[in-house]
């Protein structure tokens, strides 16, 4: 736990929260969700601007601001789950069938699906930045 | 049961004669059909996706044959338009699916240590219906009528009756049926994974196998019910002239291939990552070695099951789509590349780190990923919107898509049989015919389709019953046609394999030497699937935890006797697998067979327009579901509790969220709820594909507010009657709980009528416009949907009057509140739809 040497007790009392966070099937799919729903909103805004408008307007506040949510609830949950992973208590590999072993279980995948899901959403973000029409 | 009785061998000896006569199979010649236990039903559903395997490939050999040169007549056009349409059906629908879920079928209880799976009456269902379903279809070849349309079955010219014959009906219709039994396996397999786990296995412990078949079963719930909703509008206008895809009268084609590719992509992960779920229980065993990344795999799995939804228009890059929506797929299919890889690197890493042993199982596994990855290289050429403009439809693609399904499905399947045969039979195939078969496959593989590269690149394209001498690639077809031959000479040594199996000895028990649960089997097995259900403590429990088989086959373990006379298995909680529950499992019943038929009778009727017997059927189907689960599901047992060893008490009887029904419930639901948006799709895909939606004119206005809104609110008040009667009864208060349920189903026939009521009096004309139609539709399925929950509240309250249901055994309403939910759900999105939504627009 060396990086949490240079914080405050107020600061590890709030990594000690987060670890007490309830993690279920549920919490390990949040970051893919969230890729799934910017995916659906970036689709079908594009798709329905291009069929009722005959363009979609670049750079609209709404697919910033969307592609910035997203990202900082992956980077959130990606955090949280870094921390869990951080659990002390039992030994190495981990693989046991104790309470932290499945926690650290969980939040390494949920950790592991956040980079998955951020590089994905950033796939999804970049063809707004090149393509202009709905050619 | 304490540790000491188990020492006692005549109390072991009679514990092992009761739990033989429960779960003894049914004999008799025809009686031996009704049995339900996982291995027996198994077995059934391998064996019939092998032979529908064995059949499509005949197809493509025949195919091949009549490619092997220039302007060859060996077959007419009209046949071969039959075969590959067939041919890609049969594999996909009929072997690649199906036998995923057999497979599962046999393996799932054996590595979650459960007796069986929960709902083996529903797995038995499931198989019956394949099994019909499958022979319908393919027994249209013989009588010239098998559908022609390709495996997509694009309209509009298939959806043309003076176009296509009864081939579209019988893909459409058969098929149909059997995607109904695929969602009962992925109902029955996520249960099992969640719920049926021994004590202590905990999610970090379960074996990958049962992590990759929770995933693809989720992922069937999601891709099979668009391809239903498909379905739906495809024969409405095939039977009806309801014109969804008909552009004349303001339908899209372009809409049966998005609802058909959302279904389609992800099918080919469906069928791909079991496959790879079986290399990560063959791998670790031969590397001798615990897998290394466990959560790598899963995030691979889950990831990949997520990706796999945003990858459909890919399919559909030359339908000129706007480019950039090309390009969100495009990008979203090169994403998917990356935990394909992860989970490849975590296997070459696991044998790296390993001490290998080099078995014919592991020799299938490095020759299919060498195939796969071929496959999926070239996925990412064609990933690229623009490269695939020049190969779309091209004998590139044919070699592409059978690079990754043979390396990513079929011969991984062929590992799987020469890993998996001793576990079912007691016998091990032979190692010299497996290899030599994997020589003929691997090398049969590659020159059959490699060449097929070249011949698209040079202008084949696909499904063309022949080629001129003048395209130069009469050279590179008559090598794929040999290649074919090497192929299916390479089945046909592991047939001949197979064949010899009976006369070979037993082998040892667990002749792999592996760590899962799974090879607990004994060669002379026993029906009731394990002696005892044990404690896990490890992800290879065999190799890891100390005189661990001593102490299953001596039932020092959970719940080794039935004293009841009863099958029984544990259920246990989701996250952590602490035990809950004994659940009584379905005995042999002849009902799951009889319920297959008789619906399987209203597909195939309606196929041939008999309406009026199909409407027999349905009633017939109908009823023989209600005799079902009134005789076999939420049975009030004898006491509540019974002791399953080591001082440890399960209730008999549980209800809600912890209980395997109301999961079933839940999970089914979802599934409906997602071909319902599927229709919901349709409504506001063809809002943007009009400049003036809806239409108006003569049978073109409607439905208006008014009726929807009352629909929605007399729909709602059912929902709220149900959870009142759900309350009501928990509280002790029968009378109050009766009379809510007699009001809820009063209130939910009135919905049917209300709903129906908006199209009717405001004459909207389904065949005049796709609007009308659609409309219809959503009305159609909502109200159908209401008659459906009205039979659930009347069929709880008779549960209620008859004494099977009572306050403290009260599953019944509480699973009928879970459709509920789901039914307030659908009736908001279509009234707000139909009836706010044209005064919006």
């Amino acid at each position: 736990m060396k990086n949490e040497a240079p914080h405050g007790p107020e600061r590890r009392g709030f990594r000690h929260r987060l670890r007490e966070l309830r993690v279920t099937l549920w919490t390990l799919i949040v970051p893919p969700s969230v890729w799934a729903v910017h995916f659906l909103f970036c689709y079908l805004w594009v798709a329905v601007s291009c069929a009722k408008l005959g363009a979609f307007p670049r750079f609209t506040t709404a697919f910033v601001i969307g592609t910035l949510v997203a990202e900082a609830i992956i980077v959130a949950s990606g955090w949280i789950a870094w921390v869990q992973t951080h659990t002390p208590g039992d030994p190495a590999p981990h693989d046991q069938g104790t309470d932290i072993d499945r926690l650290r279980f969980l939040a390494v995948s949920t950790l592991l699906l956040a980079g998955l899901s951020f590089v994905a959403v950033i796939f999804t973000a970049v063809p707004a930045l090149m393509l202009t029409d709905c050619r | 049961m304490s540790l000491h009785a188990q020492d006692d061998p005549a109390l072991r000896a009679a514990q092992e004669e009761r739990l033989r006569a429960v779960w003894k199979p049914p004999t008799g010649w025809f009686f031996r059909w009704t049995d339900t236990n996982n291995n027996q039903v198994g077995v059934w559903y391998t064996l019939t996706a092998f032979g529908f395997m064995l059949f499509a490939g005949v197809l493509a050999m025949i195919m091949r044959a009549q490619l092997a040169v220039p302007e060859n007549d060996l077959v007419s056009p009209a046949t071969f338009n039959q075969l590959f349409t067939l041919h890609g059906s049969m594999m996909m629908f009929l072997f690649a699916v199906p036998m995923f879920e057999a497979v599962s079928i046999i393996l799932l209880p054996q590595l979650l240590g459960a007796r069986d799976l929960p709902f083996p009456r529903l797995s038995a269902f499931g198989y019956w219906s394949f099994l019909i379903g499958g022979v319908f279809v393919t027994g249209s070849i013989f009588f010239n009528v098998a559908p022609d349309g390709g495996w997509f079955m694009y309209p509009p010219f298939t959806t043309r009756t003076d176009l296509s014959g009864l081939g579209a009906d019988i893909w459409m219709l058969g098929l149909s049926f059997i995607e109904v039994s695929s969602v009962a396996a992925a109902v029955e397999l996520i249960v099992g994974v969640l719920k049926c786990r021994p004590p202590g296995m905990r999610l970090n412990l379960m074996p990958l196998y049962a992590w990759y078949i929770l995933v693809v079963a989720v992922m069937i719930l999601f891709a099979f019910p668009p391809l239903i909703a498909g379905d739906v509008l495809f024969e409405m206008e095939r039977l009806l002239g309801w014109p969804f895809f008909d552009q004349a009268k303001g339908g899209d084609p372009i809409l049966w291939q998005h609802l058909f590719w959302i279904f389609g992509h992800p099918e080919v992960y469906i069928v791909f990552l079991p496959s790879i779920a079986l290399f990560a229980m063959i791998v670790p065993t031969f590397a001798r070695r615990h897998l290394l990344g466990y959560p790598w795999i899963v995030l691979a799995a889950v990831g990949t099951a997520f990706l796999s939804f945003g990858l459909w228009v890919h399919h559909m890059f030359t339908t000129g789509l706007p480019k950039i929506s090309l390009a969100f797929f495009s990008a979203a299919s090169e994403a998917v590349a990356i935990p394909t890889g992860i989970q490849i690197f975590a296997f070459i890493a696991t044998l790296w780190a390993g001490r290998v042993v080099w078995s014919t199982p592991l020799l299938y596994v490095t020759g299919s990923l060498a195939i796969f990855v071929i496959g999926g290289l070239t996925g990412v050429m064609v990933a690229i919107a623009p490269f695939d403009w020049q190969a779309h439809d091209t004998y590139f693609i044919v070699a592409h898509l059978h690079y990754v399904l043979i390396g990513g499905t079929l011969i991984p399947l062929f590992g799987g049989l020469y890993y998996y045969w001793p576990l079912i039979t007691g016998k091990k195939l032979s190692d010299r015919m497996g290899r030599t078969a994997f020589w003929f496959l691997f090398a049969g593989a590659n020159l059959t389709f490699f060449p097929m590269h070249f011949s698209g690149l040079l202008g084949m394209p696909r499904r063309v019953f022949t080629y001129p001498a003048e395209l130069g690639i009469g050279g590179l077809n008559l090598a794929s046609t040999i290649g074919s031959w090497v192929f299916a000479a390479g089945v046909a040594i592991v047939c001949v394999d197979l064949a010899l199996s009976p006369r070979r000895s037993k082998s040892p028990r667990n002749p792999w030497e592996a760590g899962t649960l799974e090879w607990l089997a004994h060669p002379d097995d026993e029906d009731w699937g394990i002696r005892s259900v044990p404690l896990i403590e490890s992800r290879y429990p065999i190799w890891d935890q100390k005189d661990f088989v001593k102490k299953v086959d001596e039932g020092r373990f959970f719940l080794p006797d039935a004293e009841e006379g009863r099958r029984e298995t544990i259920v246990t909680s989701v996250l952590d697998a602490r035990p809950v529950q004994v659940v009584r499992l379905g005995g042999p019943s002849i009902k799951p067979m009889l319920t297959a038929i008789a619906l399987g009778s209203v597909f195939i009727l309606t196929t041939y327009h008999l309406y009026w017997a199909a409407l027999v059927g349905a009633v017939v189907t109908l009823g023989m579901i209600l005799l079902w689960l009134w005789t076999g599901t939420a049975e009030i047992p004898e006491k509540d509790c019974k002791p399953i060893g080591h001082g440890i008490e399960l209730p008999l009887y549980i209800s809600g969220a912890s209980a395997s029904g109301w999961w079933a419930m839940f999970i089914t639901m979802m599934a409906d709820a997602t071909a319902f948006s599927g229709l919901v799709f349709g409504y506001y895909f063809f809002w943007t594909r009009h400049e003036h939606f809806p239409p108006s004119g003569v049978g073109l206005d409607g439905p208006g507010a008014f009726w929807p809104m009352v629909a929605l609110a007399v729909s709602l008040a059912g929902w709220l009657m149900t959870i009142g009667a759900r309350e009501t009864n928990k509280r002790g208060m029968v009378g109050a709980a009766r009379a809510l349920l007699a009001l809820g189903a009063v209130a939910s026939l009135a919905a049917i009528g209300a709903g129906l009521a908006g199209p009717w009096l405001s004459g909207l004309a389904p065949k005049l416009h796709v609007y009308p139609a659609i409309v219809w539709t959503l009305v159609i399925w909502t109200t159908a949907h209401a008659g459906v929950g009205a039979i659930m509240q009347l069929y709880t309250l008779a549960r209620s009057v008859a004494g099977k249901m009572t306050p403290k055994y009260d599953a019944d309403v509480r699973n009928i509140t879970v459709y509920q939910h789901f039914m307030a759900l659908t009736a908001v999105v279509t009234y707000a739809t139909i009836g706010l939504f044209p005064g919006a627009a």
